[in-house]
Parts: structure tokens; C-alpha cells; sequence
């Protein structure tokens, strides 16, 4: 994989997956995510993903507005999803703790 | 707190697990296979992800994402690193690294760019570059498990940046469902007809699946290469909703 940031997505949002693994308990990258910005539902495996230094960016594919921003530091991870209005999350009824 | 993770548990699934490599081999002049042995491994989907962690002698660290390459063989996983130009991960993976040496790894991650062997119907698998990876992944997975027709187009710049060169050629020539074709950006051999260049409509039409019979279809590759070949798919009439794509970086096959 590729590890420089251009003017393009260097990554999209399946290199997600370990970062928000560390704080959620479900497989969030199938989650389908609306954006504040533009208002389309996008699942969070197909936003571009800037990063991975100094932090983890993730644009709406549609309008390129900035959804998610995660940032890890050796005791906290940083969370920012003010760009996410919603978040769809598949979840099978019987698969309630 | 839980005294021990139970295996293949949501905290087995977050925690950093110690690894060691166990075996490298050179796939192309600028890539390696890598196998880890893992202990604890829960196991994993076609397509999934593993995250690596090198931590350095004085405490730096640096993790990446790589596609797992191979279906698990009890605890031991493969990954297949392409060498990055000043990548500090890829590089000491695909270059550096010796049997014996530790890394941590986290996973398996990752639920969308993934195949699995009980849905049925074609697939269509669409590489450039070291994207192949996860496809092969899909392909290895599909071995003796499920009988869905696999066509593979695989892009990249010369015939020696061939990765899973022999492997591919044999399971192609096996008539066991899966279909190769190759397509070469820059340089071909001597006995290809098709001229170099990007890939085009005319290639998926030719070397793929009609959008009726609908396909499911992975693209992996370059960010460039990926949306280039989503837009040619959905202008072919593949519906968007069946074309799962995964991108890893600028540069073009």
C-alpha cells in the first residue's frame, strides 16, 4: 500500500477498518454514513481517505466535504464524525448482546 | 476485565497480537510474500485487511493496512507487501525483514470489500497493480469451496511486474471455473496482440461478464485505476450497488 498523501485519496475508507475497530464493537465500515454536507448516504468503506500521518481523514465520495477525522495518540484516540449526520449501522435482530 | 480474550471475540478481534514472521519470498523484483504466525488468529474473510505495527528500539511506531493474500492456515496468515518508495512499513517488509523478527498485528478488519464462498452467481475480479492481492485472496478462497464462475483481469505496467505469476497461469489452465487475462500498461511480451495501454471498455467487455448476467465485481488498485474502471463498469450498465471497490494509493500500474 501506498503510504504518501497526493492531491488524490490515497486510501479509501476500508483502511478504516483497524483504527475504528479500536473503539467500536461492531464492523463500522459497512455502515452506511449521511453526510452533513450534501445529505447522500455512503457506506464508510467507500469515503477518501487521506492520511495516515499525522491523522486519518475521510471525505464524503460525493461532495468531498470532510466526514470523519481520527487521530491517534499514544493514550487517546480523537474522533471527529461532526461531518456524519447519520449512521446506518446492519445489525441483525438476534444479534443483541 | 475479562481475564482472557475468548478466540475470534470482539477484544481478540481489537488487541495488537505479537507475530513472527516465519517465511518471505520474493513475488516480483519490488514484491514479497510475507507469512506470519499468529497465535490466536481467529480466522478470516476473502478481502479482509490486517493491520501491522513495527514499533522501533527507541519507541517510534508505524502501522499499516495490508489485504490478506491467502486463506488462513490455522495461525499462520500471508500478506503480500508492494514496496513503497520511501515507505518505512512496506519497505522493511518487503526488503528487510527476517524469519524470526516480531511485529504486532491487528485484525482481521475490514467487512465490505470481502467475497464469500456461499453466494453464488459470477464474480468479477478487476486488478491493477499490487491490488491483486486481496482478489487472490478471493480466488484462493474460492479453491474446492464454491463453484461460481471467477473471471480475473489483471492490470499492470510489464510482464515481470506479475505477481502470483505461476499460480495464476496454473489455476487458469486447471478449467476449474477461473478465467485470467492480462493487460499491460507500458511493456508487453512478445507474443501479446493487444497493444499496451490503460485498460478500456473494449477489455472489460471482452475479458469480463455482461452486466445481465450480473456480476458481483471487485475492483482493487490505485485510486486512478479504480475509478476509471468503476466509471467504465456502470457506463457498461453494471449497477453501482454491485461493484465494490477498495483503493491504495496514486500511482498508476
Amino acid at each position: 500500500m501506498n503510504e504518501r498523501s497526493e492531491q488524490v485519496a490515497v486510501y479509501d475508507g476500508n483502511t478504516l477498518a483497524g483504527p475504528l475497530s479500536e473503539v467500536f464493537a461492531v464492523e463500522l465500515t459497512t455502515a452506511e454514513a449521511r453526510c452533513r454536507g450534501c445529505g447522500t448516504s455512503s457506506q464508510v468503506a467507500t469515503f477518501r481517505v487521506y492520511g495516515p500521518d499525522p491523522g486519518l481523514v475521510g471525505r464524503c465520495p460525493h461532495c468531498e466535504d470532510v466526514v470523519l477525522r481520527l487521530v491517534r495518540t499514544p493514550d487517546s484516540v480523537w474522533l471527529d464524525l461532526s461531518g456524519v449526520s447519520v449512521l446506518r449501522i446492519p445489525m441483525p435482530a438476534d444479534s443483541a448482546p | 476485565m475479562a481475564r482472557a480474550a475468548v478466540s475470534g471475540g470482539l477484544k481478540a478481534r481489537r488487541a495488537w497480537r505479537p507475530a513472527r514472521l516465519v517465511e518471505r519470498w520474493p513475488e516480483t523484483a519490488t514484491a514479497s510474500t510475507l507469512v506470519l504466525d499468529v497465535p490466536g488468529w481467529p480466522g478470516h474473510q476473502a478481502g479482509q485487511h490486517v493491520d501491522v505495527r513495527l514499533t522501533a528500539d527507541d519507541g517510534y511506531q508505524a502501522a499499516r493496512s495490508y489485504s490478506l493474500a491467502a486463506p488462513a492456515d490455522g495461525e499462520r496468515i500471508e500478506i503480500t507487501v508492494q514496496e513503497v518508495p520511501d515507505g518505512e512499513v512496506s519497505s522493511y517488509l518487503a526488503e528487510d525483514a527476517a524469519s524470526g523478527d516480531a511485529v504486532e498485528v491487528r485484525g482481521p478488519v475490514g467487512g465490505w470489500f470481502v467475497w464469500r464462498p456461499e453466494v453464488s452467481g459470477p464474480v468479477l475480479l478487476v486488478a491493477g497493480g499490487s491490488g491483486v492481492v486481496p482478489l487472490m485472496a478471493m480466488i484462493r478462497a474460492r479453491d474446492g469451496i464454491s463453484r461460481a464462475p471467477f473471471r480475473l483481469i489483471y492490470s499492470m505496467r510489464t510482464p515481470q511486474d506479475r505477481i502470483f505469476d505461476r499460480e495464476l497461469r496454473r489455476r487458469a489452465n486447471e478449467n476449474s471455473g477461473l478465467e485470467v487475462s492480462f493487460i499491460y500498461t507500458r511493456t508487453a511480451s512478445e507474443d501479446e496482440t493487444r497493444p499496451v495501454g490503460r485498460i478500456t471498455a473494449d477489455d472489460l467487455v471482452s475479458h469480463g461478464w455482461a452486466a445481465e448476467l450480473k456480476p458481483t465485481v471487485y475492483v482493487c488498485g490505485p485510486t486512478g485505476f479504480v475509478e476509471s474502471v468503476s466509471d467504465l463498469l456502470v457506463g457498461l450498465g453494471h449497477n453501482p450497488g454491485r461493484i465494490k471497490t477498495e483503493r491504495f494509493g496514486p500511482s498508476g500500474p
